[in-house]
């Protein structure tokens, strides 16, 4: 019996040679993750096994991203327990600001998670560096606490959901479209326990912004994990950056998948998740009724240079609609400085933007953006729950880069080719 | 390990923001997340939460971010059980690593209401309605998860191997 890309990964972390989903096993892990918020907690963990070194401390990786820089004096001590115990237990990959990026922005960034690596993070869009052909998933800080002192974890084998791209990509959609597509399809609970194989034609000619953003969504729909194979496109990104050398694996052809979900794309429109889940999605259409309060454009989703890339294609020479607050935030310093080179930041500021440095902030309703009740905000983010952004009867809708920037100029959601009829897209408005 | 308590129910997807705000993850002090568990899906529960009840809901309970301080909310509440139709996946496995005792069974999910007095066997999976009198059987966990929770987490379990 054949195996998919998911199974090989973790087959060769625990000196297997097959594996059959729900078989429990104890992995090798090539790095673990924590940030702000879960680290701490780790950390605290960590400290009462009573042991004075991690398993490797250059494959601990902790990142201050969610309430940085700091947001309050709570905010502060939870960073400072990070900084104080890279320095203590001389931990390489230890991000201060300045240096830093949203965590799921910068890791692949830096060439720190590789194809073909296994990767736990306690944060739950780990799942991310699928797109780079690894087996990455979200764990809790107690996960964390054990991966970081013995470099192991035991996982269940899981099964497998195919999902076949097919057909010619729409201008102005993209992966964020085709993600939410397949979760609106399946709900938030359709791959519950399960790996997410993104495959198919479109998905062969995806670039890797894009395949980010799909891997980084595979758990709203509650995956394990969503995974790409590695191609010419992932090495085109991925051999500048490589800190470690890497193994490509493939699905073998008789590989047995639990479902194919199989999507004609030729039609598909840009895609809007309404409140309050990611589920309920909506082509861009029929949510042009809906006005808005704010935008926000960036986040470990669509935080990266293409997103700002459109973003920017749309909003130069424009104006944001005056009612409206826009909040723009690239993912790591390298693409703020490739967008300032580019002069894109430029563009937002000009029309009418604010340019934040890398925080998760206003993903969470953090900080950097918060919600008043009744307020509505269309973002590029990950998630709608009931007061993700801010107060409680606040409403988030998901989208594309190019539907937040149509949208920041109109003061509504808005299909992008709205603000250029002249360029044309097979709906009318 | 026995126990018993009045239930609070709550829907389908309930989300770890709904759980505990991303607001409020500034501190990992389980008695002041405490203070704001749930509180998004119902306002008043943390004053209404008592030692011992017991949250009931409907499918993939605990979905979306893997901060742990979710089930350390529910836990500092006092909640002695968590019975869902489904978990999340990470909820699931955060909830086993820091002791709070979950059970995953769906007719109890659906016939269990809000206010009844449940009685919770771990070790077997057996649910009784103390209330209704109807009885409900979930898949017990092996005997090594069940240790875990014993001993409050992982990492009192291993430190006590």
């Amino acid at each position: 019996m054949g195996m998919t890309i998911s199974q090989k990964i973790l087959a060769r972390h625990a000196g297997r040679e097959m594996l059959e989903p729900g078989e429990l096993i104890n992995c090798q892990l090539d790095l673990v993750l924590g940030n702000d918020v879960t680290a701490p907690v780790a950390i605290a963990e960590f400290k009462k096994l009573g042991i004075d070194k991690v398993f490797d401390q250059s494959r601990v990786v902790l990142v201050p991203d969610h309430f940085t820089p700091n947001k309050d004096i709570k905010s502060a001590e939870q960073c400072k327990i990070l900084r104080d115990f890279a320095r203590q237990y001389e931990i390489e990959n230890y991000f201060e600001i300045g240096q830093m990026g949203i965590e799921h922005c910068l890791l692949p960034e830096q060439g720190l998670v590789v194809p073909g690596d296994l990767v736990i993070g306690a944060d739950s869009h780990t799942c991310t560096y699928g797109a780079l052909g690894a087996f990455a998933t979200g764990v809790g800080s107690t996960d964390m606490a054990a991966g970081m002192a013995t470099g192991e974890a035991w996982f269940k084998v899981p099964e497998s959901i195919k999902f076949v791209y097919y057909g010619r990509l729409p201008r102005w959609v993209g992966g964020k479209d085709l993600i939410l597509q397949t979760i609106g399809d399946i709900g938030v609970d359709g791959a519950r326990y399960m790996s997410m194989e993104f495959t198919g034609e479109v998905i062969e000619n995806l670039s890797i912004d894009n395949r980010f953003t799909m891997a980084n969504m595979a758990i709203e729909a509650g995956g394990k994990n969503g995974i790409f194979a590695a191609d010419e496109i992932t090495l085109d990104y991925v051999k500048k950056r490589a800190k470690r050398p890497f193994e490509l694996y493939q699905s073998d052809p008789d590989a047995v998948y639990f479902d194919i979900k199989e999507y004609d794309v030729s039609q598909l429109e840009p895609v809007v998740a309404f409140p309050h889940l990611p589920e309920n999605t909506r082509p861009v259409t029929e949510a042009t009724h809906v006005s808005l309060d704010q935008v926000v454009i960036g986040s470990c989703t669509n935080g990266r240079i293409e997103d700002l890339e459109i973003t920017a294609s749309l909003l130069k020479g424009q104006k944001v609609h005056p009612e409206i607050r826009v909040i723009i935030f690239p993912g790591t310093r390298e693409i703020y400085l490739e967008a300032l080179r580019r002069g894109y930041i430029e563009t937002f500021i000009e029309a009418g933007a604010v340019v934040s440095t890398p925080t998760c902030g206003p993903c969470l309703g953090g900080h950097m953006g918060i919600l008043a009740r009744g307020e509505k905000a269309l973002a590029t983010t990950n998630r709608n729950f009931v007061g993700r952004m801010g107060h409680p009867e606040s409403e988030v809708y998901l989208a594309s880069p190019a539907v937040a920037a149509a949208s920041a100029v109109k003061g509504r959601i808005t299909a992008p080719w709205e603000l250029e009829p002249e360029r044309g897209f097979h709906y009318e408005i | 390990m026995k126990y018993s308590g009045k239930v609070h129910k709550f829907g389908a997807d309930i989300d770890t923001d709904a759980i505990i705000p991303a607001r409020y993850l500034n501190t990992f002090d389980p008695r002041e997340l405490a203070l704001h568990c749930m509180e998004d899906a119902d306002p008043d529960f943390p004053q209404k939460v008592k030692p011992g009840d017991i949250i009931v809901a409907d499918k993939n309970f605990g979905c979306g971010s893997s901060r742990e301080h979710a089930p350390i909310a529910i836990k500092g509440a006092g909640v002695s059980c968590v019975i869902a139709s489904s978990f999340a996946r990470i909820f699931y496995r955060n909830a086993i690593n820091i002791g709070l005792p979950i059970l995953e069974c769906e007719a109890a999910a659906e016939g269990i209401k809000a206010g009844d007095e449940v009685e919770i066997e771990l070790e077997n999976g057996h649910i009784k309605n103390l209330s209704s009198g109807e009885d409900f059987q979930a898949m017990p966990f092996p005997e090594f998860m069940q240790g875990i929770m014993a001993k409050g987490g992982l990492i009192n379990y291993v430190k006590g191997k």
